[in-house]
């Protein structure tokens, strides 16, 4: 940590000599140590997961939502800290009504991603404000077909084929990778999600999880939508059963 | 200032609705046997001039409700609107909940009664149906907020024409067929004595199943009747 | 051309009468705007507090949002002092309600009715602006007219010029005062073509809250 002490790294609004800010770089800090999340584009939608680190047993299943749905063809995943994120999924949701309203028809994923990317990027500019110390996985359908989005504490954004952000995520990357994502539906996107995230959990090191899943494919009519019970248990099973296999070996 | 009714009467009366412009008439809901069926015509009037001739009046509402509106067509689709981004901001929870009938009923009851509050009234009478957990439910609403339910409403004429036919043959167990024949003879009746409705309409129908809307038809009508062939007869020496 | 009215008069009589330890508080159930009826059934009586009911006519529309109006002022009352209001509270409550809203009136013509914190029946009458005054009687709505003079003969309260003040609670017993209702209602109906339908007839006394329905005349 080079820059404690030279002062440099106290304000959003102050580069330090040798051209950074880091305060933004601290936000992206808070992102690697949060569960791992991943987005995957398959060939007829896609797929979000999420490595939620449960933080007590008391906790009922199903609290603390890291994927909420921002429109009815999109949903976004947060990783790094929840309540952040939960600021960044409500502009999401206002900005794409407000397209709605203006239109009549709903937002282009493009136009979303950009749109919140600028309202992260906003919020690394003043002296005032804190960067977000989220990021965020964009997914969503329009007439474009299925397409994937990643926006970090620092507003850029880019669209990937594969995303994954957290902890685990150069494992995961490395994981998706091999998959080949163009011949892939989502109900098998699915399943190679969860077995990645189970992959990437490390069961010594780590909290408990729970594995949390959306889609937006054909399959659930280009709605984002919660991935159905039955497939989400099937998933787990299989990757718990790929887990062993591999220890076994 | 200006004189001219209807139009802007002064700077601040400018956004509100002082008199409709395009306007459809009657809506028709019953209750029956699985659930509710409601109909309207397809007309669109400007003032008595038939302005448009496919305007859909009956819209569903979410999973549990079905939307019929009489009244200024801006208005009832700026309903629609609002009713779709609340159900959307609704259905984003993704909590397994969703609205029925009842509460959006509610709702409207409220816009309604605020704007009339405001003196910025949505010109509208409305009809709400919907069935949810087995519970069918009826109600209407008007742009004043006055609002109820029955096993029957209609809205403008309808209240005048078909609802004595609706208060003598409507019962709680009607089939879907006999429902649908009933709403038939109240378009009838206001097709033949209501000049703004139009031989054009379509019934729609909520079950627990979920809301079906018919593709337009229109009625068989006897215009041979002697009064109507040759309206002047018997009114000799009158004028 | 059509023009914009923000009020409508749906019509409706209600009646309230006070006993000793009893009150009768009734309403026919017709809905109806112009010389249509919108609906056969629709209850005008709102149930305020455990001991308290509120019976109005006027515009439905105004006479809804004044019961939603009390019946969460109510609610906070209940958060904050873990009590039922009184009726006299509710009766002053109301008038203040009515009041605040003087130059754009809720169109609603109200009795309130119930037992005070002694277990007496008590009857509250009002304007459409909040004036009001207990009473041991009342009628409001569009067969007042019909009924009230009925009521001033059948009822004899005390005046309230004499000295010592008297209970304005009528001499009858419960069962009486129930046929009188239904009596004064089936009349209104005759000659009122806002009144009919049914009356619903709530009686609050010690034991609790009952209702009771007639049939008045549908045409």
């Amino acid at each position: 940590m080079a820059s404690i002490g030279t002062g440099y790294d106290l304000s959003v609004t102050t580069f330090s000599p040798d051209g950074r800010v880091f305060q933004i770089e601290y936000a992206a800090k808070a992102v690697d140590n949060s569960g791992t999340v991943i987005g995957i584009k398959c060939k007829d939608g896609i797929v979000l997961g999420v490595e939620k680190l449960i933080a007590s047993k008391m906790m009922l299943p199903g609290s603390n939502r890291r994927i909420h749905a921002v429109d009815r063809h999109s949903g976004m995943a947060v990783a790094g800290l929840a309540a952040d994120g939960r600021q960044i999924v409500a502009r999401t949701k206002s900005e794409a009504t407000n397209y709605e309203r203006t239109y009549g028809e709903p937002i282009p994923v493009k136009e979303l991603a950009d749109r919140v990317a600028s309202y992260v990027h906003l919020c690394t500019l003043y002296w005032w404000l804190r960067p977000f110390g989220c990021g965020v996985i964009l997914g969503g359908y329009d007439r474009d077909g299925p397409q994937l989005y990643m926006i970090e504490p620092s507003g850029v954004s880019y669209r990937y084929f594969g995303a994954a952000i957290g902890k685990g995520r150069q494992a995961a990357k490395t994981e998706i990778e091999k998959l080949s994502l163009s011949e892939m539906t989502c109900r098998q996107g699915v399943v190679e999600v969860a077995k990645i995230i189970y992959g990437v959990h490390d069961e010594a090191k780590d909290k408990a999880f729970e594995l949390e899943m959306s889609w937006v494919c054909d399959e659930s009519n280009r709605l984002h939508q919660k991935v159905p019970d039955e497939l989400l248990e099937s998933a787990k099973a299989a990757a718990k059963a790929a887990l062993e296999e591999m220890d076994a070996d | 200032m200006t004189s001219v009714e209807g139009l802007l009467v002064c700077e601040q009366d400018s956004q509100r609705t002082l008199s409709p412009y395009v306007t459809g008439t009657s809506v028709i809901g019953i209750k029956y046997k699985d659930g509710i069926l409601m109909t309207a015509d397809m007309g669109g009037s400007y003032g008595s001039t038939l302005r448009y001739k496919s305007v859909e009046r009956m819209k569903s509402i979410g999973k549990h409700s079905l939307l019929g509106a009489s009244g200024e067509i801006s208005d009832f689709q700026e309903i629609l609107r609002y009713l779709d981004e609340l159900i959307k901001y609704d259905d984003m929870w993704d909590d397994g909940n969703s609205f029925g009938p009842k509460e959006i009923h509610n709702y409207l009851t409220r816009i309604m009664y605020n704007r009339r509050n405001k003196f910025d009234p949505l010109w509208n009478s409305l009809v709400l149906g919907g069935v949810k957990n087995g519970q069918k439910y009826l109600g209407t609403v008007s742009m004043i907020g006055v609002h109820f339910e029955d096993n029957h409403v209609a809205t403008g004429f309808g209240n005048h024409l078909a609802r004595p036919i609706l208060r003598d043959e409507w019962k709680e167990d009607l089939s879907y067929e006999d429902a649908v024949k009933l709403l038939e003879k109240c378009m009838r009746v206001l097709l033949y004595r209501d000049r703004s409705a139009i031989n054009k309409l379509q019934v729609a129908k909520i079950t627990e199943e979920g809301v079906t809307i018919s593709q337009p038809y229109s009625l068989k009508t006897f215009w041979g009747f002697n009064a109507f062939q040759n309206p002047s007869k018997g009114a000799e020496g009158t004028w | 051309m059509a023009r914009f009215s923000p009020y409508d008069n749906n019509g409706g009589t209600c009646v309230a009468i006070a006993g000793a330890d009893y009150c009768v508080i009734a309403a026919d159930t017709r809905m109806s705007t112009g010389y249509s009826i919108l609906t056969r059934d629709y209850s005008k009586i709102c149930k305020l507090a455990d001991k308290c009911l509120l019976a109005s006519s006027g515009f439905q529309a105004d006479v809804r949002a004044l019961q939603k109006v009390l019946s969460s002022r109510h609610l906070v009352y209940q958060h904050q002092h873990n009590k039922q209001m009184s009726c006299p509270a509710m009766g002053q409550l109301l008038s203040n309600t009515l009041y605040y809203k003087r130059f754009f009136p809720y169109y609603a013509f109200n009795v309130l009715g119930g037992l005070d914190s002694e277990g007496k029946g008590c009857v509250f009458t009002y304007d459409a602006v909040g004036s009001y005054e207990r009473v041991g009687y009342s009628s409001q709505g569009s067969g007042s007219t019909l009924i009230m003079p009925v009521l001033d003969n059948q009822l004899k309260s005390p005046s309230p010029l004499l000295l010592p003040a008297k209970d304005a609670v009528t001499p009858l017993l419960e069962n009486e005062a129930v046929d009188l209702v239904k009596d004064v209602f089936a009349s209104a109906a005759e000659r009122d073509i806002y009144t009919g339908d049914r009356v619903e007839i709530v009686i609050v006394n010690a034991e609790g809250i009952r209702r009771e329905y007639i049939e008045l005349r549908k045409d």
